[in-house]
């Protein structure tokens, strides 16, 4: 039977502030446990949250940033459970009135777009973290647990998205468009690993127009999780109808390494958060001046970028969505241009070769040794077919490792490719001569023997022969 | 004059010409605390040596010519409810054994840079929870004018040892009456400032949108200075009122004439005991004599005041009280335990008492899913309505009146198996609160030889006229009565 799968997300940003949501301790990552703690973020008696407007103001950014309406007056909730992560054992978030709604991100898919609706974005605070000890690692059966408060009320957004995702793919595809919105606009560096972005799912599967049991799944700790997650419930939830049996409404833990989700049996459940306003904090009332000010200083966002690459220069979808994935990428792939080299050209070694170098030594794009220039000169020497693309490769690999332009490299190690016709065709001559038996099965019609005469005459140019027109001569001279 | 028995005024101005030393000053108070307070257990913790030091500090100060604040030197009595950095805060409940804050609330760090010296933290209802001082995990205190009754409630410990010279003035919380009502039923003064007049910050929250801070003394001048050191914004806290303020000592004018006074029909109709309501219209009728226009005033949404008021305090409550769970500081239960669900139960049956729990039982219901709108979104409501009614008195009065209390202090025991009857002692406090306006109760008289507090209601950030009709009321009463029982 065939069934339509119906994705949601919900995405929480940690957000780079320098300091906290409520209080002046730095919200940054790592240090040891407990050291950037104070009263108001261990929820000592008397304490009281102040607001970070720097949280704020990424929120309304990312709001804009996904076409969403900035409420005129937002409030916070306090919504209260126990957990020993939790130091006044209620968070402070947004419940009936988040700070931004009703918004959309376009994403682009091979041969279609999506569009996906953005329900609301809102502002909240971390928790701490939790390491419990013992046999189960979780919270029961622990024989006592650990907390290190260093990240309780570091600002959170929290993206809830419509149920309009119909896929895992595009659910990894709309999660990563997002990552890349969110470093766009720098309110976040976007780590799934270090937990800076963690995504949640809701899945449902349905053979009609009415939506099925949706079941929220958690742990994904990386966009690949996230797309295997969905696609291992999709399957579980078909093997399940298909059986005859029904879908139960619950949370179910990714376990990455088994490749499977399994039910969270939690305490927690079915608690009633009993949310109330926020009595220690003012409503955040905007200023439209101050929205239309954010609105105004936006970067051109990843959407809108991608539309002009594809436009501007033609250049295939998996193509622009790996060269606008990260601004800084972006940048220097437009840099580049500037050399007036052939977009696709450039577009093809800035998402191939190099991203494949970057990767191999763990090198962000803005500490590339290679600049954008250095990619331009590149391409501007296999154009007028100076070197080679194999040569260009070996090239591309020591300017990344010397540091030393592509133009430089040639000159220095007489890199230029032979093109020089009669150069050449004394080596095919020579070649010809050397080997009668490849030029008697070339004239039998095996292409093999073409091939191996090509071969020595690269060995013979020590590479530089350009192999377009060794391949003419050698066809000349035999026919 | 035995020093404990001074005016501030007085104390402050001796310090100030070398006739006393601070630390003698203290050590009279110390000594008068360790004289009374076996009997009336006014103080959960006396600071000896802190209030030795920092009145010893103050003293080097002088001596070495150094400006000190006009009162520096003067000893004050805490509230256990506000943060008192190294100085162990109870708030009257077993689950904070053995906290000791590492910060000063703003309050307290400003009657420290005034030069105050902290000579111990008062008794309490648990959490600030009650009318009667009798829900401490420290025993009740007793009533100076009778040890045989309540000094009133939740600031009763603050109320009686200022009543019983043993400082001479406290600071106090009000989040339902819990300062006017004590300072009613021990004879002073005691007021409870504009909502966010006085900083939160280090006030260990009861019912956030409710509880301020304010002073509670021997008279009104002294009301005055102690709000003029502590009122002010901070940073600190969000619900803090940005921009200046008069200097309200300084401002205090005792000539009300021709002041409009609205004296409400709903708190002093049913419910008031006789002897109350005949010192409260004695005071009415002098004030009508000294040409202030008195009028009757009906604010109907009154009525369910105290309704909404054990809704929404309790559901704040619970929630502020959630932190207080073994895990960081405080009481743990002790013994083997299953899981932290266990420690959680165990820790908060143990540690809080029986009408804090009450209360946060109260509160989690009011705000369960299903019931939400039913009770805290309908009190909700009601609070609008008494707004909505004070904005329409304050149309046609400047200040408003009422008996503070329907009752004089009523016998230790007597109450504390009936909390609803108990919950109507603050009848005429609570809508003061909802409404965030300022409100003083002055003593007005005696009844069966125990004080009577006759309150005054202002505008919101009035607190200039409220003092100054409190002042002018005070000089017309004359009121000098001291418990009998301590002299």
């Amino acid at each position: 039977m065939d069934y339509l799968t119906t994705i949601g997300l919900e995405i929480h940003v940690e957000l780079l502030t320098n300091s906290k949501m409520f209080c002046g301790c730095p919200a940054d990552f790592g240090g040891d446990p407990n050291t950037k703690t104070c009263p108001v973020c261990l929820g000592h008696p008397g304490s009281l949250p102040v607001m970070n407007r720097k949280a704020v103001e990424s929120t309304i950014r990312l709001g804009l940033s996904l076409n969403c309406d900035i409420s005129p007056r937002s409030i916070f909730h306090r919504k209260n459970y126990f957990y020993p992560d939790m130091p006044k054992n209620y968070q402070i978030s947004q419940y009936d009135i988040p700070l931004c709604v009703g918004g959309c991100l376009d994403v682009e898919m091979e041969g279609y777009a999506r569009k996906v609706g953005i329900t609301r974005v809102h502002l909240e605070e971390d928790t701490g973290k939790s390491l419990h000890v013992g046999e189960s690692g979780r919270i029961h059966g622990a024989d006592f647990s650990l907390e290190n408060f260093n990240r309780a009320g570091v600002p959170l957004a929290e993206i809830v998205t419509e149920p309009d995702i119909k896929s895992p793919e595009e659910a990894r595809a709309f999660a990563q468009l997002l990552r890349s919105t969110i470093r766009y606009i720098g309110i976040s560096d976007g780590k799934m690993e270090e937990g800076s972005l963690r995504v949640d799912a809701n899945i449902s599967i349905s053979a009609g127009e009415e939506l099925g049991t949706k079941v929220e799944i958690k742990n994904m700790n990386s966009f690949k999780a996230l797309q295997r997650a969905l696609a291992y419930e999709e399957e579980r939830q078909r093997k399940v109808l298909n059986e005859g049996g029904t879908i139960v409404q619950e949370t179910r833990h990714w376990d990455d390494a088994a490749g499977i989700t399994h039910p969270l049996r939690s305490k927690e459940e079915a608690f009633d958060y009993r949310y109330f306003p926020e009595p220690d904090l003012l409503p955040v009332e905007p200023e439209p001046a101050w929205i239309d000010e954010l609105r105004e200083s936006l970067p051109e966002l990843p959407v809108a970028r991608a539309g002009r690459l594809k436009s501007e220069y033609g250049l295939p979808v998996e193509m622009v969505s790996a060269i606008i994935a990260e601004k800084a990428l972006a940048d220097f792939y437009e840099e580049a241009l500037k050399s007036g080299g052939d977009p696709r050209e450039i577009a093809k070694w800035i998402a191939g070769d190099l991203a494949a170098l970057l990767n191999e030594q763990s090198v962000d794009i803005s500490g590339s040794p290679v600049t954008p220039a250095y990619i331009g000169e590149l391409v501007g020497l296999i154009t007028k077919k100076t070197i080679s693309g194999k040569m260009a490769k070996d090239l591309l690999k020591e300017t990344f490792s010397s540091g030393k332009s592509p133009a430089k490299i040639v000159k220095e190690k007489g890199l230029l490719q032979i093109a020089d016709e009669d150069e050449l065709m004394s080596m095919v001559e020579k070649v010809i001569a050397e080997n009668p038996e490849a030029v008697e099965d070339f004239k039998n019609g095996k292409e093999q023997s073409l091939k191996f005469m090509m071969g020595q005459v690269m060995k013979m140019s020590r590479g530089k022969a350009n192999p377009q027109i060794t391949s003419d001569l050698i066809k000349q001279k035999l026919s | 004059m035995a020093i404990t028995e001074m005016e501030v005024k007085e104390i402050a101005e001796k310090i100030n010409n070398k006739e006393l030393s601070s630390l003698e000053v203290a050590e009279a108070f110390l000594k008068r605390i360790d004289t009374v307070d076996a009997g009336i257990n006014a103080y959960i913790t006396v600071a000896h040596s802190q209030a030795r030091k920092a009145a010893g500090e103050i003293d080097d100060r002088i001596a070495s010519g150094e400006s000190v604040g006009e009162y520096a030197g003067v000893p004050v009595g805490v509230k256990d409810v506000l943060c008192t950095e190294g100085l162990r805060t109870t708030c009257g409940s077993r689950i904070l054994s053995g906290f000791s804050p590492v910060y000063d609330a703003t309050v307290v760090k400003k009657i420290r840079e005034a030069g105050l010296v902290i000579l111990g933290k008062a008794n309490m209802d648990e959490f600030a929870m009650g009318s009667s001082t009798e829900n401490s995990y420290f025993g009740p205190t007793r009533n100076p004018w009778d040890p045989e009754r309540v000094p009133g409630g939740s600031s009763g410990g603050s109320a009686a040892l200022v009543a019983a010279g043993e400082a001479p003035w406290a600071l106090g919380s009000d989040t339902g009456g819990s300062i006017r009502q004590p300072a009613a039923m021990c004879g002073i003064v005691g007021m409870k400032p504009t909502y966010g007049l006085v900083s939160r910050y280090g006030l260990v929250a009861f019912a956030s949108s409710l509880d301020q801070v304010g002073p509670m003394t021997r008279n009104v001048h002294d009301c005055a200075v102690l709000l003029d050191m502590i009122a002010g914004h901070d940073p600190l806290d969000s619900t803090s009122i940005p921009g200046a303020r008069p200097c309200y000592a300084d401002s205090l004018n005792p000539n009300v004439r021709g002041l409009k006074v609205g004296v409400v029909r709903e708190l002093t109709s049913t419910g008031i005991e006789p002897g109350v309501l005949r010192e409260f219209n004695k005071a009415v009728e002098l004030l009508a004599a000294s040409g202030l226009e008195c009028e009757e005033v009906s604010l109907s949404s009154f009525e369910y005041g105290l309704s909404a008021y054990y809704l929404i305090a309790p559901a704040e409550a619970s929630s502020n009280l959630a932190r207080f769970d073994g895990v960081r500081y405080g009481f743990r239960a002790e013994g083997e335990m299953e899981d932290i669900w266990e420690m959680y139960d165990r820790t908060r049956s143990e540690g809080f008492g029986d009408e804090v729990k009450r209360r946060i039982m109260l509160g989690t219901y009011a705000l369960s899913a299903g019931y939400y709108d039913e009770y805290y979104a309908k009190a909700l409501k009601v609070r609008t309505l008494i707004v909505e009614d004070f904005n329409r008195a304050w149309g046609k009065f400047d200040v408003l009146v009422s008996p503070t209390s329907p009752t004089t202090a009523f016998k230790i025991g007597e109450k504390v198996d009936d909390p609803l009857t108990m919950y109507l002692s603050d009848i005429c406090t609570i809508p003061v609160n909802l409404a965030g306006i300022p409100a003083i109760s002055i003593p007005c008289g005696l009844s069966g030889g125990l004080p009577v507090g006759f309150q005054i209601m202002a505008p919101p950030l009035q607190e200039e006229k409220l003092l100054s009709v409190a002042c002018g009321l005070e000089s017309l009463l004359g009121f000098d009565e001291k418990p009998p029982a301590l002299i």
